[in-house]
């Protein structure tokens, strides 16, 4: 399994030809305390840079953005009860949702673990 | 955040730092967000014990002339002329077309015996425009005064009281609203009974130079510090406005559901600005109302989410909204037509496009908890 990032903060474990999605440890970070998350519906069609999810913090809302295109096929719904999952554990139980991947070639304009922890510090 | 030549700085800006405060620009200054802790954890800790506010961007003045109540209510529709040595009342600073310019606290001060002086305290992003509005209104009959070299603390919650009987136990003989000179950690402060949170509480004006000595005074007595993030959750379950949000010069004070702040002697006199349109607002009605708003899912609707009637036509808007962290849910305040403004009345909130349900609810949507005397 390989884990790639975008630099909008979501990452995506592609195992074959599906994937599964969560924002970054950093990214939860900086949105603070989630209250709400809004995963996709299954069999939702995703476009790659567009709207997959919505993540809010007591401050404001934020949108999740599709990694790659591709169609939904499992939604995390543990999250409506317990969206401080994301907070606690965001690239590991507080994944949001899973895709079957359209075209695996997108894959490559995404960054490796290091090239997005490189790509953090630039941040700070 | 590094220094920033267009931002001012409160006199606890280092000590917010030291904290670990996530630094934002608000009304000009940088001013804490939240700490490491979060704004959930601040925001419950000041509902549970006693939080710290760092509230010096706010403008502070003094207001002086002889029957400076009676000048005040030239700009005012408050009853200030009669406030007692030592009361506070919040009102609202009138526009001409009875639109609100801002909303402010006015203290008479304990040691005012002639009526001369008057203790304001003003929104930061309003200060400057409040001032010389205030001091070219009454120029030539009142000196309005800038206390810029003033910080302003406020601790609230259930046990703020408990805290200051430690550090300035004379400031427990203050009701709520009320005002009085306290030594607070041996620090002279003007300490007022009041705060933006619903909770008991006090707000202390303190000399600049001696902000950060109090400040560490408050937070090892155990206080903790509270950001920008849970004054706003805080206030927003208390149901109290946001100026720029939830009124603003096109609001009146009727539509904005503060029609409280008019006492009856204000009314019949009808000499405050704009009095012909807030008259006219009470007695044949407003074509809006600000109301408390519960959404009945877990989404919270932000300040700009339409509201429509249920199953039907948008007819209003939120001005605030978020979560409720002592509420565990979403709340918001907007406003809608008076026919849906009675508590119960289903309406929808137009979120991302999609309807979702929602209630007009009575505010507060927590109730106050204030030292009354």
């Amino acid at each position: 399994m390989t884990v790639k990032f975008t630099k909008d903060h979501e990452w995506i474990a592609v195992s074959g030809t599906t994937g599964r999605v969560g924002i970054t440890i950093y990214a939860q970070g900086q949105l603070g305390d989630l209250v709400y998350v809004e995963v996709p519906a299954i069999g939702k069609a995703l476009t790659k840079g567009g709207e997959a999810a919505v993540v809010e913090s007591v401050k404001a809302a934020s949108e999740v953005y599709a990694p790659v295109s591709g169609k939904v096929t499992a939604a995390n719904d543990a999250l409506a009860d317990a969206p401080e999952t994301v907070n606690a554990d965001a690239e590991g139980e507080g994944w949001l949702y899973e895709m079957e991947i359209a075209d695996p070639a997108e894959l490559g304009d995404l960054m490796d673990r290091a090239a997005y922890d490189a790509y953090v510090e630039t941040l700070h | 955040m590094g220094h920033d030549d267009d931002l001012k700085y409160t006199p606890l800006y280092d000590l917010h730092l030291e904290l670990g405060g996530k630094m934002v620009p608000f009304a000009g200054y940088a001013m804490p967000v939240q700490y490491p802790s979060g704004i959930l954890a601040e925001h419950k800790a000041t509902r549970d014990g006693a939080g710290l506010f760092d509230v010096s961007h706010m403008g502070q003045a003094y207001l002086e002339g002889p029957d400076v109540a009676g000048l005040i209510e030239t700009l005012v529709p408050g009853d200030i002329k009669g406030l007692k040595p030592g009361q506070i009342r919040y009102s609202l600073l009138m526009a001409d077309d009875g639109g609100i310019l801002d909303d402010l606290m006015i203290t008479r001060p304990v040691d005012d015996a002639d009526g001369t002086r008057l203790f304001l305290v003003v929104n930061a992003a309003c200060k400057d425009q409040d001032f010389a509005h205030i001091a070219a209104r009454l120029a030539g009959r009142a000196v309005l005064t800038r206390l810029d070299e003033r910080a302003l603390l406020a601790l609230q919650g259930p046990k703020a009281a408990a805290l200051m009987a430690g550090l300035g136990p004379a400031a427990n003989d203050l009701t709520f609203m009320t005002a009085a000179p306290v030594d607070v950690a041996g620090i002279p402060c003007l300490v007022s009974r009041s705060g933006y949170t619903g909770e008991d509480g006090y707000e202390i004006s303190v000399p600049t130079d001696r902000a950060v000595e109090l400040a560490r005074a408050l937070l090892a007595a155990g206080a903790a510090p509270i950001g920008l993030g849970a004054r706003d959750s805080l206030r927003l379950e208390a149901g109290l406005c946001l100026y720029g949000h939830d009124i603003d010069p096109s609001t009146d004070p009727i539509e904005a559901s503060l029609a409280w702040v008019l006492p009856k002697r204000r009314r019949e006199e009808a000499n405050f600005p704009g009095a012909a349109r807030v008259l006219a607002a009470l007695r044949d009605g407003v074509t809006r109302k600000r109301v408390g708003i519960k959404p009945l899912g877990r989404a919270p609707a932000r300040e700009g989410t339409v509201i429509a009637r249920s199953g039907g036509d948008a007819v209003g808007i939120v001005t605030s909204g978020g979560f409720g962290p002592t509420v565990e849910g979403p709340i918001a305040m907007g406003y809608v037509p008076p026919e849906l403004a009675k508590p119960g009345t289903k309406i929808d909130l137009l979120v991302r496009g999609k309807p979702l349900p929602a209630e007009v609810v009575a505010l507060p949507f927590t109730p106050h908890r204030y030292a009354k005397a």
